[in-house]
Parts: C-alpha cells; structure tokens; sequence
C-alpha cells in the first residue's frame, strides 16, 4: 500500500513537470509564431508602401491631362513647351514587344524542353540541362550589349534599315531571357509524368509522338503554364533590354523592324532629367502606374489559368 | 506465343534465365513465383515494354505467330497493338472515363462518335464497369477507387481488341466481389484470346488458368496443366511454394 501511494505521488509530480514543459514549449512557439508574423507584416508593409507611393506621385498628373488623354493620348513630347503626355506609343511598343516575345520564347521553350526531357539520351540531357539553366543567370545587361552589338548590326545589314535596334531586336533578347525559365521548368514537368503514364500509352499502341502530344502535355500542362508566365513576367516588366536595343523612337509601331520606346524604357531614360514634382515626373510615374496594372492583370490572368488547368491536368498517381 | 531461352538483364544483373515458355490461343497461362522472381520482367518482355529502360537487354527469342518480335525490322507499335496489357499499379490517364477507354481507338485513327461510344460502353461492360460509371464517363479517372481504376485500365485495353492480353497482378487491389467479376471476365476472354496473367494468389491461379508456370529467381522452374501442378507438381519446391512453405 505504502508504496502504491509512493508511486502515485511521483507520478503526479512527473506530470507536473510535464505539464511545465508543455506551457513551456507553448510559449515558445507562440512566440515563434508572432516573431514570423512581424517578419512577414514588415515584408508586406513595406511594399505595400511603394504601391501607395507609386500612387502619390503618379496620380497628381491627371488634375493637368484626363485619364482619357494620357492613355490613348498619341504624342509624348514631355519637354516641350506646351507639353504632351500621351503614352499610347508607350503602351503599343510595350505590348508589341511582349507579344513577339512570347510568340518566339513559348514555342522554342517548351520544344526544347520536351526535346529534353523525351527525345533527348541522358547524356545529352545532362549536359544541356545545366547549360540552360545557367542562361537564365545571364544579367539583363549582357543580353542588352549583345543586343546591341551583334544582334542590332547583323539586322540592320541583312534588312537593310534604317537602325537594328527595334522591336524585333528588343522581341529576341526578350525572348532569350524567357526561355531558359520556361524551357528549365517545363523540362521538370514533363519529366515528372509518371513512366506509368507513358507505358500505359505505348501499350495500347501508341506511337511515342502520339503519346508525346496525347498523354505526356496535358499531364504536364499546368507545370508548363506555370513556366510560361514565370518567363513572361521576366519579359514583361524588363528595362534594361528594351532602353538599350528597342531604339527609343515614340511612335506606335507598324511593322516588326520599326524602333519602339516601351513603357520601362520610357521611365528609366527620362526619370534622371525629369524636375523633382514636376509635372514630367508626375507622369513617369502615372506610367509606372500603368504599367504596375499591366502586370497586375497579367499574375492574375496567368494565375487563374495555371489553376484551371491543375485542375483538370494534375496527375496524381 | 512463346519464349525459347529467353535472358533478360538490367545492367548486369540477370533478371529472366533461360526461359523457355509456350503460351496457347485460348488458353490462360498463369505466373506465379516469390516477389522479384522476374514475373512482371517477363510479361514486360512480351510486348517490348523493357525497351524503356535504359541499360536493360533481353538475350534469346520471343516468338508471335512464329515472328521473333525482338527483330529488329519489327514494328514495335504495331506490336503492342496486337498484346495489351494491364498493369501491376492502375494507371489511368488524367483525362475523363469515357477518353481513358476511347484512347487506343483514338491512337488507331477511329474518330466515328458512335462507334467509339459502342466501343467504350462494350469494354466497360466487359470490364464489370459499366454499371458504376455509365452516369459519370465525363468525369476524371483519377476520381475512381483504386478498383475502378483498375477495372477501367482493363476495359481501356480490351477496347482495341488485342489477339495477346497480358494481365499483372490485376486483383491486387480489387476487392473478391470485383475481383470475381475479374475472373468471370479472363473465362469469358479466353475463348477469343491468349491470356498471361501474374498473380500472387494460389487460389486464383488455380481457378482461372488451364497452365501455371513457377518462377524462382529468374528461372522457370516448372510448368505444367494448372491441375498438376497443384495437386502433383514434380518438384518439391513447386509444392513447397504452393502450400505456403515458404515464399
Ligand atoms: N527497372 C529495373 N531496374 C533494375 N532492376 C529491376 C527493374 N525492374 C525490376 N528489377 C529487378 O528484377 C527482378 C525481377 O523483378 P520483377 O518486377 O520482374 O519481379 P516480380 O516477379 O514481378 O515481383 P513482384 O511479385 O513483387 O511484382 C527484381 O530483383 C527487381 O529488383
Ligand atoms: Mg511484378
């Protein structure tokens, strides 16, 4: 009896002790907790911040033009006396040179990258793999000088224009610096369908392109999605490429050879000479304004169709 | 179809050795032999599947219709449009019921809506399907259990017809009202085809094959009519295997 009673004692003071630990532990990770969350607040706070700046000092331009005016506005002369701010051409040549982008950077990649991962031997795989992957650390620089200096020169001589460096010029860089994101990510896609997948396919007779374009994309699909947009939006809001070989010329392009000044182009080019609160300054950022919405919608729109297609293309196995 | 010394290597390591093996038109061949013994390697070779893995080759010769399938002027497509094949793990494709069954048919250039409709509906109901997902074709495979699933990886290689059906494992994950209906189903086939089915229930083999060959370790230790060897198989290590002393 003696020693029952012995023993229950112990036991209580071992849960007791237990039950320090537990608050213990508890408090330790509530606190964790709130230490993340600052983080997290500060992080989101800060940028939060320079949306509303980015709104303080754009929005002041249109007590001067009308939302109207400086959207579809055709001429941008912001330094003449009176001035124009219309960034129409801006808005065009930006378009213009992501769509080209896009048109050029989408099929290469995801060609490249079922190359790889389907077609291509191991050996090659691995030796290519990397090498694309270190594409994607080329600074935006080197791929703006080379732009400059082999791209624009070799255009110029073989279309016999005026300059080399335009939309088509700025289209290809961009395009360079898209499709490493988008070949690398789809590669991981694509070869992450399962073999059952596959063997299913050849088994009933399929011929490895049928299986290629019947089973392997669609189970694949939203992995692809996800490297398209990852790439597009390096391309989309990319400056230094478009100032230093899309030619600067505000003029809303008609054809793929004609120099173009895309809205990051404008921005970063004007924004050192442009006077502090001045209504050139004010405007720049009415164009940064612009440009945020344009990307905005762009993550949204990209967003909602990478979900659709998980939906439907995931392959859970 | 049948296997004369048939050798088959992953890298260095001898999966398959020396197997010799007729398997008969309307009869169904059962495979049965411990985990790893290369059963699956077999089947995988009767339809070219091992063409897949890298490092791998098979040594000896695959007869079909006294055609060496692993000829090098053959047309391996073609080929396994002839031998289906239902897998160890179910492996529907990310696509709707109806697209799962209709996909060999689409590969071999039928396009009629109505007859892939016949088709699909045909296999399904052979496949014991039909009735569960005649209301839900238009809804992702991935949504069925396990047993659906395998029942439609089954349906979906009967709809083009194989003269071959080579079936692994295929009521590991049924339960015994499906895989009854399973079985029902191989009896029903076997007057059409030639059917090779894995299996690890002794039961089973002994219900729904005319043949049963043992494996152990790579070689076909024995083969012979189902009914001998289950009740007088000529080695003790056949008999061991059968009655569950060891494995
Ligand atoms: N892709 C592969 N690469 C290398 N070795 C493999 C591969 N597939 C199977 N093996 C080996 O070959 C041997 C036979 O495998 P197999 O899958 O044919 O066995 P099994 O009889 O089907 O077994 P189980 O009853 O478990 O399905 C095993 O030792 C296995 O480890
Ligand atoms: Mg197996």
């Amino acid at each position: 009896m003696m020693s029952f009673a012995g023993t229950g004692q112990n036991q209580i003071k071992e849960m007791d002790e237990f039950a320090r630990k537990g608050r213990g532990r508890q408090r330790r990770e509530r606190a964790i907790r709130i230490f993340f969350f600052c983080i997290a607040l500060a992080s989101i706070t800060t940028l939060g911040l320079i949306v509303v700046f980015l709104f303080m000092e754009g929005l002041p331009i249109f007590a001067k033009v009308s939302v109207n005016d400086f959207i579809f506005g055709r001429y941008w002369y912001p330094t003449d006396e009176p001035p124009d701010f219309g960034i129409f051409a801006l808005i065009m040549a930006s378009l213009a040179v992501t769509t080209v982008a896009s048109v050029i950077s989408i099929p290469l990649g995801v060609l490249t990258a079922l190359y790889l991962a389907e077609v291509a031997s191991a050996r090659i795989r691995e030796l290519v793999k990397p090498i694309v992957e270190l594409l994607a650390a080329l600074p935006s620089v080197v791929i703006g000088f080379f732009g400059m200096v082999v791209v624009a020169p070799f255009l110029q001589e073989v279309f016999d224009l005026p300059t080399g460096l335009n939309l088509f010029n700025a289209s290809l860089m961009l395009a360079f610096m898209s499709i490493p994101t988008i070949c690398s990510i789809s590669e991981d896609a694509i070869f992450s369908v399962p073999t059952e997948l596959k063997e299913a396919s050849l088994a009933l007779g399929a011929t490895h392109l049928e299986t290629i374009v019947r089973v392997i994309v669609p189970a694949s699909i939203s992995g692809i999605a996800t490297a398209i947009i990852l790439g597009m939006s390096r391309a989309i809001g990319e400056t230094m490429v478009v100032l230093m070989v899309a030619g600067g010329a505000t003029l809303i392009p008609s054809s793929l050879f004609d120099p173009v000044r895309p809205m990051p182009a404008s921005i970063a080019a004007e924004m050192a000479e442009a006077p502090f609160r001045g209504d050139h300054y004010y405007a720049l950022f009415a164009t940064g304004i612009v440009l945020f919405i344009f990307t905005l919608l762009f993550n949204v729109v990209a967003d909602h169709i990478a979900h659709k297609y998980r939906q439907v293309g995931a392959a859970t196995l | 179809m049948k296997t004369t010394d048939l050798d088959f290597y992953y890298g260095d390591f001898p999966a398959l050795e020396g197997v010799s093996l007729d398997f008969y038109i309307n009869r169904v061949t059962a495979l049965i032999g411990p985990s790893g013994c290369g059963k699956s390697t077999l089947l995988r070779c009767l339809n070219r599947m091992n063409d897949l893995i890298p490092y791998s080759r098979a040594e000896g010769k695959v007869l079909l219709d006294g055609q060496d399938i692993y000829d090098p002027n053959v047309d391996v497509v073609g080929l396994r449009r002839r031998i289906g094949m239902v897998f160890q793990k179910p492996n529907p494709f990310p696509k709707t019921v109806f697209e799962n069954v209709a996909f060999g048919l689409r590969v071999n250039g039928i396009s009629k809506k109505t007859y892939l409709a016949n088709r699909v509906e045909e296999s399904l109901n052979l496949a014991a399907l039909w009735d569960e997902v005649s209301d839900r074709l238009d809804d992702s495979a991935l949504g069925l259990s396990g047993g659906q699933q395998q029942r439609l990886c089954i349906a979906r290689a009967l709809a083009v017809e194989p003269e071959v059906l080579l079936m692994d494992e295929p009521c590991s994950a049924l339960d015994p009202i499906a895989t009854q209906k399973i079985e029902e189903l191989i009896h029903q086939l076997k007057s059409s085809y030639t059917i090779i089915i894995v299996t690890h229930n002794m039961q089973q083999a002994a219900r729904v094959s005319d043949i049963t060959g043992f494996f152990y370790l790579g070689k076909l230790i024995e083969v012979d009519d189902t009914d001998t060897i289950f009740t007088r198989p000529k080695l003790q290590q056949t008999e061991d295997y059968i009655t569950g002393r060891f494995g």
